[in-house]
This record gives structure tokens, sequence and C-alpha cells, in this order.
């Protein structure tokens, strides 16, 4: 078996790119590389263009090396990899949308986030005019006697982000569910080229808003890697502070937020307060609830406030006061249970060729936690445990998230009982030459992938990968075959990101 | 679940009553709101929210008043889920090009009389995604915006406030002659 390494003597490797390696490939070393992937022996990290470039990160998740491998497109087309690996489909589309590069040979050639509302096409690429009328956009059929469709958003029920639902069903049996997103298309990676860093690294940390810290880290560490930037220790801590109290968070949220969709409202009542109590606690620690715009490269912005560790241990210790509890509550609750187990199961080996990150992945057999498997600073001088079930369903998702609430409480208390004095924010090096940086960090819902080229101190290409673009499809197939009235509670379950994925 | 129950009855409620000295704007804002609403709308304002491209950061802390904590229920505010049983329609986001369409539908989808608040920064004037191919503007370039609540994304207490500005200015405006 060829390893990543292999792959990359193929090419001509690209020197100024850290810290995985990338390799100029040509057509024949790209349509290997889709073989692999398709043979299962290598995991899609992520595939985004430039102009007339497409790169593709690929990943081998025994050895956990990572690669990049790019192939230029003079003709504007390149073979794609969606057709043999189908999880490539859609960023596909999405890289045919921004810059007009066509994946040959793809099964699925519809527009992804162009809907045909921009007044142009190819908006980062050669952009040409906009069709002057847009054609209406074909939902994949389902055939059968007495099928019917419901068409669902993009304005939901929920306060929730835009989305258009497509639900073929029979009965109230979902026969197919086919999502069509790109609503929340704010064109962020167009924004991106030319910002300064300050700009770029506040853009990034609103691409998923409920991932703020997660986004921001990994796009400080992406430039901190071209840059060859120190960061100090003190910053290093904190930012694993950061992350966790994310995780907890949106974690708490989630669990009583699934329990809310299968009306069982108690749970989420009491999850909310425990959720509350760290938003306030990060408040008062790092001034801003969400802890927006405070990783940013060679750094963080602000230090622990006074009071700040104190509130944290408060908060932390309510968590283990109240929480057992409400687990226990889930636990013993069998309406409650009936509605979870069993239900919107993921087959570990669909979450294998997908590799879905975070409890989406892990509630299916996936063991890939990138704080784990890459061990970035300071996450390899601390103790956890990644929590993994093969059962699939909505209840595996729930215990993921609770076996990582735990987890988080455990971390935040290693970082704040070891966190090292000294400064908080390192000056950026000055590199007048192309220098391209990568980074891949764990946020709640999964691993964020940022890849990015500066020069003259701007960015030049910032591609930001959220791990929903290995999510969203398999919502669809884990909903197959459920009732339409469980929708609610797998897509809650999975908990994926629209503007994420969105741009 | 009877354990949780049973304590929940003696125990103090999470919702903040009591001022203490960080949570009297809280407190405050919450009497407040509740007279106000009252007055204009015998204890009923129906909200629908509508995402109009937002990083979903204001729908967190729109989703954050109905904890415990703020209960924004209990002041007869509450989030429906038509924009035909709404009186306020909350749009966060930059408006995108892509969701335009949806949101002038959901406009017109509303019964009068309609207030609409614009929630966030990028909801004003697009915030850092000023220059976009992809963004059409603030929220008042496609709907008119009765109010403005600024934040990145707003606190929980500051839409609460922005609650009430709104009712004081509607009430202004149904006794004004």
């Amino acid at each position: 078996m060829p390893s990543l390494i292999d792959l990359m003597l193929e090419g001509r490797e690209v020197r100024q790119h850290g810290p995985w390696p990338r390799a100029v490939v040509d057509a024949s070393v790209w349509q290997f590389a889709a073989s692999e992937l398709a043979l299962g022996r290598w995991s899609l990290l992520g595939l985004w263009g430039e102009p007339s470039t497409v790169h593709m990160a690929i990943m081998d998740e025994e050895t956990a090396e990572i690669a990049v491998v790019s192939l230029s497109c003079p003709d504007r087309s390149y073979p794609s990899i969606g057709r043999h690996h189908l999880p490539a489909l859609r960023l596909e589309r999405a890289i045919h949308d921004l810059f007009g590069l066509s994946a040959e040979g793809a099964p699925d050639p519809r527009p992804w986030l162009d809907h045909n509302r921009w007044g142009t096409r190819f908006p980062l690429g050669d952009r040409i005019d906009a069709l002057p009328q847009a054609s209406p956009y074909r939902f994949l059929p389902a055939e059968g006697d007495g099928l019917h469709q419901i068409a669902v958003g993009p304005v939901h029920a929920g306060t929730i982000e835009p989305g258009h639902f497509r639900f073929t069903a029979s009965g109230e049996t979902v026969v197919r569910l086919e999502p069509r997103l790109g609503y929340a298309h704010k064109g962020i990676e167009g924004l991106m080229m030319g910002a300064g860093l300050e700009r770029a690294a506040q853009l990034a940390g609103r691409v998923s808003g409920d991932s703020t810290v997660a986004y921001a880290f990994a796009f400080a560490r992406a430039v901190e890697a071209a840059l060859e930037i120190v960061v100090s220790d003190r910053a290093i801590w904190l930012r694993a502070l950061l992350a966790e109290l994310e995780r907890l968070a949106h974690h708490l949220g989630d669990i009583g937020a699934i329990c809310n969709d299968a009306s069982f409202a108690l749970m989420h009542a009491h999850c909310s307060i425990l959720r509350e109590d760290v938003l306030r606690a990060s408040d008062t620690a790092f001034g801003h609830r969400l802890m927006r715009d405070i990783v940013v490269p060679g750094g963080v912005t602000h230090n622990l406030n006074a009071g700040g560790m104190e509130i944290i241990q408060a908060a932390l210790d309510s968590i283990r006061q109240r929480f057992p509890a409400l687990v226990e509550l889930y636990d013993n609750t069998a309406s409650l249970q009936d509605r979870t187990v069993g239900t919107g199961v993921l087959k570990p080996a669909l979450a294998k060729q997908y590799a879905p990150g975070g409890y989406i992945g892990r509630a299916s057999g996936r063991s890939f936690d990138a704080r784990k498997v890459l061990a970035y600073p300071p996450y390899d001088r601390l103790r956890f445990e990644v929590p993994v079930l093969n059962e699939g369903d909505v209840n595996a998702r729930i215990w993921i998230r609770v076996r990582e609430v735990g987890q988080s409480l455990s971390l935040i208390d290693q970082i704040l009982d070891r966190l090292p004095e000294g400064p908080v924010r390192a000056k950026a090096g000055q590199f007048r030459k192309p220098r391209e940086g990568m980074a891949i960090v764990e946020g709640f819902r999964g691993d964020v992938l940022v890849w990015l080229r500066l020069r003259d101190g701007r960015v030049e290409r910032c591609h930001l990968r959220d791990p929903s673009w290995f999510q969203w499809p398999l919502l669809e197939a884990a909903i197959e075959g459920n009732i339409v009235a469980d929708f609610p509670l797998c897509n809650k379950s999975f908990n994926c990101s629209y503007s994420g994925p969105d741009l | 679940m009877r354990k949780l129950l049973f304590e929940s009855l003696f125990r103090r409620p999470f919702t903040e009553k009591a001022p203490s000295t960080d949570d009297a704007a809280v407190t405050e804002l919450a009497v407040a709101v509740g007279l106000a609403a009252r007055r204009r709308l015998g204890r009923s304002l129906s909200i629908r929210e509508v995402d109009a491209g937002s990083c979903n950061g204001c729908e967190l802390e729109i989703h954050a008043l109905n904890n415990a904590y703020y209960d924004v229920e209990r002041f007869g505010l509450r989030f429906v889920a038509s924009p035909r049983h709404a009186d306020v329609l909350m749009v966060t986001g930059p408006v995108t090009k892509n969701m335009r369409d949806a949101l002038e539908r959901t406009y017109h989808a509303t019964p009068n009389p309609k207030w609409v608040i614009a929630v966030g920064d990028c909801a004003r004037d697009r915030g850092c995604f000023a220059g976009s191919y992809a963004v059409v503007g603030g929220v008042s370039e496609v709907v008119p915006v009765d109010l403005h609540i600024p934040g990145c994304p707003p606190t929980p207490t500051a839409i609460l406030k922005g609650l009430l500005v709104l009712l004081e200015r509607a009430d202004a405006a149904a006794t004004s002659p």
C-alpha cells in the first residue's frame, strides 16, 4: 500500500507550505488519490479551488499523515474526485460555482452555492454575467406509488439558520431527504482575498458563530504555521481554555435541545441553565459570552480577567453538582429513550467513508479527534479520553456529548491548574515571499480546517472547511426510513452548521 | 424525574428577580418590558425570527432569551413558528442575495401592524461582510426596519432592552393624534 509520502514524491513539493507537505501533481496522481480515497485507504479532509488550481487535503487515518495535493487546471477542468468518492461531490459543486472550474465526469453538475442571485457567475474566478433566468433547481427524484413531497424552509419554524429541505415521504416514512443550502452564503472567501491579518481573523471568527473560537484558533494556527510564529505558552493554554469552554457550552445546549425536540422540555430547561452559566463565566473571564475575536495570529487579545479563574471554577462546580442528575433523568426516562434509541442510525461504514468529525463520527465508530490524533499544543500535554460508540443513533450522539462534557470539565481543571504565566501575544513576522499554512482544530462539532497563502502580510487565498460539509450528506442517510416527525430530533442530534459550509 | 421536579418546587427559581449589583439592569428591563408590552398588546407580542444570512451567533443569544434566567415568555413575548402569527420580525445577518427573496416573502406574510427589529451589527450595515458580491446590505435595504439592536452578537440583555424601546415607540405612535 503506497503511503502519502510516496504520493508526495510523485509530485513537485511546494517548499513554503507548512506544517504538512503540499505537492503539485499531474492528473494521473490526482486520479490515483481519488481511487485510494474510494477504496477507503485515505480520508478526504478538504477540496478547494483557486482561479486555475484545485487543492485536495487527504489523511491516512492509520498513520495520521496528512498531505495536500494540487492540480493545475489550465483548461478550467480537472478529473472529478466525487465520481469515485462521493463525499467530494458538494465541494466540487461549490468550486464550480465560485471559480468556474468543472469536475470532469462528476455525476452531479447542479449548482450548489450559486442560486443565480449574485448578478455574476464564478465570483472568485473569471467572472461572467449571470444567467438571464434562473432555471429551477431539480431535486433528486424518488419514484414509487403514493409518494409525496414536503418542502421546508429556507425560513424554518424554529430559531435556526436558513436552508431548504425537500422530503419525499411514503405516508409518515421518509424515503428521501435532500437539503438545498447556500442561503447563508456571504462570500467570506472572496472577502478574505487581500484582507490584512486582523480583518481576516475577524472574518474567520464569523464563519460559523457557534464555533467562533475553533475557527479563530484554526486560522491563527494556519497563519502561525505559514509565518513560523512561536506562540507563548500562556497563549497556547488560554486558547485551549477558550476552546473547551466553547465545547462545554454547546454540548450542554445540544443535549437539552435534542431532548426538547423529543418534547422533553425539562432537560432543555435545566441544560440551558448550565449552558448560560458557562457563557456568563466566559463573559466574566474574557469579556465576551461567545469569546469572539480573542484568538488571533500570534496569541490571544485578552488575558484572563481578575476573578476569571474563580468564576470558571464555580461554573464547573455547579455543572459537576447538577449535570449527573440530568444524565440520570435522560437515561431513566423510558418515553424519551423510546424516541432516541434506534432513531436516525448512521452506519459506521458510511462514517468511515465520509470521515465526518465530532460527535457524529464518534457515535458511529470513527475515533478521530484532532486534539488526540494531531495532538496540537497544549493537548499533547493534557490527559483526556476520546469516547467512541458504534450504535450511531440519536442516543449515541447524546452520549458522546455527555461524555465529552466530562472530558472538557477535566481538561479545564487541568488547564486552570497548570496555566503558565507570561505574555499572551507575539508579533507576527514579516515575509515578502508567499508562505502557506494549514491547520486543523477540533471544534465542538468536529474538525475545522483552514488553509491559506499569505503574501506581503495579506491573505492571498484562504479556504475554511467546516466539518458540516461531510456531515450534512450523512443526515440524509440517517433519516431514511425514519418518520417525518423524527426529523427535528435527528437534525438536532447532528446539529450541522449552515453558515459554516455556506461560507 | 420526580426528584428533580420535587426539588424545583422548593428551590429558589433561576429566573432573575431580586436585583443584585450585576443583574440589576436585567431585572429593571424585565419589569419595564412587561409593562410596555401589556399596554400595547395586552400582554402578548409574538416574534418570528428570520436568519437572513447571519453567522448564527445572534441566533444563539436569541435562544438564550428563553432560558430560565431571562425567561422572556413571562412578559408575554413569545417566539412563534410562522410569520402569519407574528407581530414582530426579528431579523439577523447581513441579508445575503440568496436570502433576499425569502426575507421579503416572510415580511409580506406577516400581518399588519408589524415591526421589524434588525439584530446584530451586520443586520445594520453588513458589518464585516460589507463589500461582498453575495450580500445585499443591512436589513433596511430589503424591508423597513423599526429598530436596530447593535452587538456582535448583542447579549440577551441588550435584546430585551431593544424590545422595550420598540414597544415604547409603538406605544407613542399609537397614542399620538
